[in-house]
């Protein structure tokens, strides 16, 4: 789990701020935020909430500094089983999208997740929308295995995901997660697949390792994301070794 | 035994892994049957320990290639190093992404570090009208210019792949016969089959487009040492089985997560025995079991293979005696029988005569798994064992021109002199389509074969997921090509020995 262990002093300086705005987090989680989450209903409102809070939040980390990994998120969580290959994320037919040019980087993301069988009823982006209304994707375990295709972990930020939950990752997703900072990848103790509803109200405190379930009012412990947690809030392996000094700045 | 028929000059190898050593210790003095400039490990006093073998803590071969890629005496597993990069190779699908990657952090008049070490494959995309995928294979041909890249597998007219000349196709077949896998060395690629290259005794690896960006500027990787499982086959390899029956049955055995991080070192005197395309089957689909690179000890085989196709010269590793391995796997091959795995998952093994009533709608042969000359040959000896027709459409995709070619000018093992592609139009099969990756990933809508409605599909490719090779309610059952020739002729599900006993 621990990529990046041991390679790097961390000596923030000179963020580096990556193409991509959402990949930050929501800084010293809003109280004002979570006691709303607390009583609130949970319907469609809320989700409208949410993602404007998220659009909010995707400014936030522009004046922050060191990669401390203490940010929190909050969203609607979409479910779905084991062994969710890279395929399901993002199906060949779209891969001629070439993720480092921004305009096809955002059809990746309107693409996310329509490889998944019809057996999943709710849809992981609406008809006629770009972006998914779940910014927290929740899996059970070897999610991502497949192909080495960089255009999944991208495919689900560009769409709004923040977060992946899952028992656990396949190798080659997980690194490229890492890599460019698109998502981040989190592991669950219990099999959250199994404890949680598409449209679940959650949020994750990954400062404390902890996964909230609103809707059930549960709480659950994830596995500490260590030294990969400051490369994804830097957003990615470049952002990264430039904010530590490990290469020059430009 | 298959591998014999397939190569007939062949004479199994079945010594232990100290001989191995002394084998190459000795082609090296005496280079009668191994080339010059084959250095051995064993015997090279001026080298590293890591490359001599004489270490202090014994290592696994996985270890000794990271070891001396990262210029360390010493590696344990979950060690973080930079390891320098001997290839890197890349294709349409990830390339341009990679580039843009590496354009956008080195800046746009970068340089890659070696223009010797990056090889650009075009192979999945290929046979297209769609346009972006076209538009890809320019963007690796404007750029394979501007930096003087030397290996470059280029395809400019689509209407006939014969008069490209540079053309290859399947990248993973391709490296292999071009001679970019070498034992001892580090080869990564944009691509998660990367890790079919083990099969010469190197370290090899899938990874993403950032990563391939940050390699191309700077030919080094931040790798964490991978633990090594160990997979002992032993027995003589009964006459109806292929390899591609081994890593199924491996892969039913421990999952597709079963190797998650892990090395599979393959070893043992079946694995001795199998010729170079049957030992990169076995590499090939490690990723299958969530592995992070498969190996097989170089041998004679390996060195008989590299003849000719590189002058560059390589060292072989081997794990050491006393290495320390996760686990150890054995197997008895000559009890094994033939097996599937069913949809939607390559661990969904079954026995092929237990799915005798699962009818189906076509056969599909191809891919970097099963593509290669050895599985046009294998499928062509149920046909012609049969001297029957096939039932249901089966689709031939060759990896590479090369194997194209050999299809129209070898002759199969006992047919009087009949090629392959004699033998599959007596069967009724399509004619050989031209060399890419084909329907294996579904690809664009055009794509050859492409399974565009719900059917049912025997195939010798690598991935059975849903919607995998098109269609995501198509079912695909993943076999050996002997597998996938006799369910061709029933129109179901079949065990090979129906035709072959």
């Amino acid at each position: 789990m621990a990529l990046f262990s041991g390679t790097a002093t961390v000596v923030p300086r000179n963020l580096a701020l990556t193409s991509s705005a959402k990949l930050c987090v929501v800084r010293s989680s809003s109280p004002r935020f979570l006691s709303y989450l607390g009583k609130a209903g949970f319907g469609n409102r809320v989700a409208l909430s949410l993602s404007t809070v998220r659009a909010e939040s995707s400014a936030c980390l522009s004046g922050s500094g060191s990669g401390s990994g203490s940010g929190s998120f909050h969203g609607l969580c979409y479910v779905v089983g084991d062994n969710i290959d890279t395929d399901q994320i993002i199906p060949a037919e779209y891969l001629t999208l070439v993720p480092s040019k921004p305009d096809e980087y955002e059809k990746l993301g309107s693409y996310a997740m329509v490889g998944l069988p019809a057996s999943y009823a709710n849809r992981f982006i609406q008809p006629g929308h770009t972006k998914t209304n779940y910014s927290i994707l929740i899996a059970g375990a070897n999610f991502g295995c497949g192909s080495s295709r960089e255009h999944a972990p991208v495919a689900l930020g560009a769409s709004g995901v923040s977060a992946v939950v899952a028992h656990s990752y396949a190798r080659i997703f997980f690194r490229n997660s890492v890599a460019t900072g698109e998502v981040y990848p989190l592991e669950s103790q219990l099999r959250l697949c199994e404890e949680c509803t598409t449209g679940d109200v959650v949020t994750i405190e990954l400062g404390l390792n902890r996964f909230i379930n609103h809707t059930t009012g549960k709480e659950y412990l994830l596995k500490p994301i260590g030294d990969a947690g400051p490369v994804i809030e830097a957003g990615g392996i470049f952002a990264y070794a430039r904010k530590t000094g490990m290469i020059p700045s430009r | 035994m298959a591998s014999s028929l397939l190569s007939p000059s062949f004479t199994s190898f079945l010594r232990t892994k100290k001989d191995l050593s002394f084998s190459a210790l000795s082609s090296q003095r005496c280079p009668k049957g191994v080339p010059r400039r084959i250095r051995c490990a064993v015997a090279a006093p001026q080298r590293q320990p890591s490359t001599t073998g004489s270490v202090r803590t014994a290592m696994t071969m996985t270890e000794k290639i990271l070891a001396r890629a990262s210029e360390k005496a010493q590696l344990s597993p979950g060690d973080n190093v930079w390891v320098n990069i001997d290839i890197l190779m890349t294709h349409d699908v990830c390339g341009p992404g990679s580039i843009g990657i590496f354009k956008r952090e080195f800046g746009e008049d970068a340089k890659v570090w070696d223009r010797e070490k990056v090889v650009i494959i075009p192979d999945h995309y290929i046979f297209t009208s769609d346009e972006r995928a076209n538009r890809n294979v320019d963007i690796l041909r404007d750029f394979c210019h501007e930096q003087n890249i030397k290996y470059f597998y280029d395809i400019k007219d689509l209407s006939n792949f014969k008069v490209n000349p540079d053309y290859k196709g399947v990248c993973h077949v391709a490296l292999a016969q071009e001679g970019h896998c070498r034992p001892g060395e580090v080869l990564l690629g944009t691509d998660s089959h990367t890790c079919t290259a083990g099969a010469f005794g190197q370290f090899a690896t899938g990874i993403g487009n950032t990563d391939a960006g940050f390699v191309l500027g700077t030919g080094k990787l931040l790798l964490k040492v991978p633990p090594t499982l160990r997979f002992v086959l032993d027995g003589e390899m009964p006459d109806y089985l292929l390899s591609k029956d081994l890593i199924l049955q491996i892969i039913g055995e421990i999952s597709v997560a079963g190797a998650t991080y892990k090395a599979m070192e393959f070893v043992g005197t079946t694995v001795e025995s199998l010729t170079m395309e049957e030992r990169m089957t076995l590499c090939n689909m490690v990723v299958e079991a969530g592995g992070k690179n498969g190996v097989v000890p170089a041998d004679s085989t390996t060195f008989k293979y590299l003849e000719g196709k590189t002058s560059m010269p390589y060292e072989p590793v081997y794990s050491d005696q006393q290495a320390r391995f996760l686990s150890e796997y054995r197997f008895d091959v000559s009890k094994l029988e033939p097996v599937v795995a069913k949809p939607h998952s390559p661990d969904n093994r079954a026995l092929a005569r237990e799915c005798k009533d699962v009818k189906i709608d076509r056969v599909y042969i191809g891919s970097c798994t099963g593509g290669k000359t050895e599985d046009f040959l294998a499928a062509a000896k149920v046909f012609l064992a049969s001297g029957k027709t096939v039932k249901v459409p089966t689709f031939l995709v060759p990896a590479t021109q090369k194997v194209w070619m050999d299809l129209y000018s070898i002759p199969v093992p006992g047919s009087g002199g009949k090629t392959c592609s004699q033998i599959f139009e007596e069967a009724g099969c399509d004619t050989p389509a031209s060399p890419s990756c084909g329907a294996c990933l579904g690809g664009p809508k055009d794509t050859y074969a492409r399974m565009n409605e719900p059917k049912v599909c025997v195939s010798t490719t690598n991935r059975n997921f849903p919607g995998r090779m098109g269609h995501k309610e198509g079912q695909i059952y993943l076999a050996s090509p002997y597998t996938a020739a006799a369910s061709a002729l029933t129109g179901y599900v079949t065990d090979p020995r129906e035709f072959l006993q």
